[in-house]
């Protein structure tokens, strides 16, 4: 179980909202599809902190972005998608 | 006389030997219990030595299977094991020991009907009770939708020889008496795909007779040997670092499920693959009542009775990825609501225990198995939720790939390539539950 601190809703429990997987930075649009497959299919799956991407489905329906310790579930950061610093 | 006996002789030292290894029978067993003397070592310990012809990293059922099938049907006995835990620590040991071959696809009935195969045989192939138990497998359907995929599912499975059949609800009442079939719960059961060789195996069991075969044809097992780094010159694998010292080798072949995107980083390899944990959990043992292995994919759940009279339950993967195994209170509380559903009488049985294993999650729901661009660097992964009925046949044709130099038959539609290529396999509606 996780607790999520929404920026818009404040703490809330991580089934109410729906995980989107690691950031990635997405291609130019006129990208060959191999690029494009790259994209939509490879993943650092990195074991440490992660940059991530969840949609709070049952809250404020705000795509958000948040950096978690995918080992020790640890949240440093939640900010709504784009609005960050990193 | 002397041409048979020369043709005996040509058998015997054409076939490996397993003389290092006690052969264990009934007779054995009686001999032995007179005898105050402790069993002999299963396998034994070996120094890491600095070279090997192939380093196998994970020493799980896939990574000792490809180095008992490299060893006995090729020949290729220089090989290591390379384990950072203890052999069978990770899906392996943690797994709910389902087996089953009525995939939706061609290629993954074909597969997993090879694997199937395997298993039957497994027990005398290593001489070690894999306890394979084929009591059937049932998927229940809860509505018309699921229905119509198993018929589809069932006729695939017929096309390729599988065992496999749509049955009514009547036919569910009589094969598990416990389950409701009654139009009673939320998700009534309307009927179920019905595939007899399905069944569980003790998968400790499983792992332990792969690694003595292995080690007594000469593979090294090298247990708390952590891999450190993938050497690559020019393109092709030149060595392997360990926790124990650097390994010289030409081919490093990665079967760690849940942690092969790091292994493969390690070789430049990026791989389609996002770790998510799929927990699983077990009631104190009761007498036998539950023949069949049950599934519900509308309930996003399997049960088994094990030989002990436990029930094994299992789930769908957790909502978001991690490395972590560790179980969450979600997860019980929407298991235990779903076992209800389906037998309200075990209502008073008290969970033992729960726990987490990785699985390495594929976007296509397919295995990757193959080369990668990296020479000499191969994979053995993506195995999902999946991996454990496939360990046997995917060893098998793992190490048939490492000998020939090319991929079989059997696994040239699950390379790493068809990501490029969007070739992907479409397996996501019979390979696990709850997607």
């Amino acid at each position: 179980m996780l607790v999520i601190i929404c920026p818009n809703c404040g703490p809330r429990n991580d089934n109410e909202f729906s995980f989107g997987g690691e950031v990635i930075p997405r291609p130019s649009v006129d990208s060959d599809p191999a690029t494009w497959r790259r994209y939509l299919y490879m993943r650092t799956n990195t074991s440490g902190w992660q940059r991530e991407r969840w949609f709070h489905v049952s809250g404020c329906r705000r795509f958000l972005d948040i950096e978690r310790h995918n080992v020790t579930n640890e949240i440093r950061m939640v900010a709504e998608m784009g609005r960050d610093s990193g | 006389m002397r041409a048979g006996l020369s043709r005996v002789f040509a058998v015997t030292l054409g076939a490996p030997t397993m003389s290092r290894r006690t052969r264990f029978s009934a007779w054995k067993l009686i001999t032995h219990g007179l005898n105050p003397s402790p069993w002999p070592k299963v396998w034994e310990h070996h120094d890491l030595a600095s070279a090997y012809d192939v380093v196998i990293v994970g020493g799980g059922v896939h990574g000792l299977a490809t180095a008992y099938y490299l060893a006995r049907n090729h020949g290729i006995t220089d090989v290591a094991v390379v384990e950072k835990s203890y052999i069978g620590s990770g899906g392996s040991g943690r797994n709910t020991a389902i087996v089953r071959s009525n995939y939706l696809t061609v290629e993954g009935s074909r597969f997993y009907d090879r694997s199937i195969k395997l298993y039957e045989r497994l027990a005398s192939d290593l001489n070690f009770n894999v306890m394979f138990e084929q009591r059937g497998h049932m998927t229940l359907a809860h509505n018309d939708s699921s229905l119509r995929t198993m018929r589809w599912r069932a006729e695939v499975n017929k096309l390729e020889g599988i065992d496999s059949a749509v049955i009514s609800p009547d036919e569910v009442k009589r094969l598990a008496p416990f389950l409701d079939t009654s139009d009673r719960p939320r998700y009534p059961i309307v009927g179920a795909l019905w595939h007899p060789p399905g069944g569980i195996v003790r998968h400790d069991a499983v792992v332990w007779g792969y690694a003595r075969a292995a080690a007594s044809l000469g593979v090294h097992i090298h247990q708390e040997t952590e891999l450190t780094g993938i050497d690559v010159g020019s393109g092709r694998i030149v060595g392997a670092g360990t926790s124990r010292g650097p390994i010289s080798t030409s081919t490093v072949i990665n079967c760690t499920a849940g942690w092969s995107s790091l292994v493969s980083a390690m070789a430049g390899v990026t791989l389609p693959i996002t770790t998510r944990p799929l927990q699983a959990a077990v009631t104190e043992p009761v007498k036998h009542f539950l023949h069949p292995v049950i599934v519900s994919g509308s309930l996003h759940t399997y049960v088994s009775q094990t030989a002990r009279g436990e029930l094994v339950f299992g789930a769908s993967v957790d909502p978001f990825a991690s490395y972590a195994t560790r179980g969450s209170l979600e997860f019980t509380t929407g298991l235990a609501g779903h076992i209800l559903e389906l037998m309200p009488a075990v209502a008073n049985l008290r969970l033992l225990r729960q726990w987490a294993g990785l699985c390495d999650m594929t976007p296509d729901y397919g295995p990757i198995i193959g080369p990668t661009e990296v020479e000499g660097f191969y994979v053995d992964v993506g195995w999902g939720t999946y991996g454990f009925k496939a360990g046997p046949v995917a060893g098998e044709s793992v190490a048939a790939m490492i000998a020939s130099g090319k991929p079989g038959d059997l696994i040239s539609p699950f390379g790493l390539d068809r990501f490029e290529k969007g070739t992907l396999t479409a397996e996501k509606g019979a390979a696990a539950v709850g997607h």
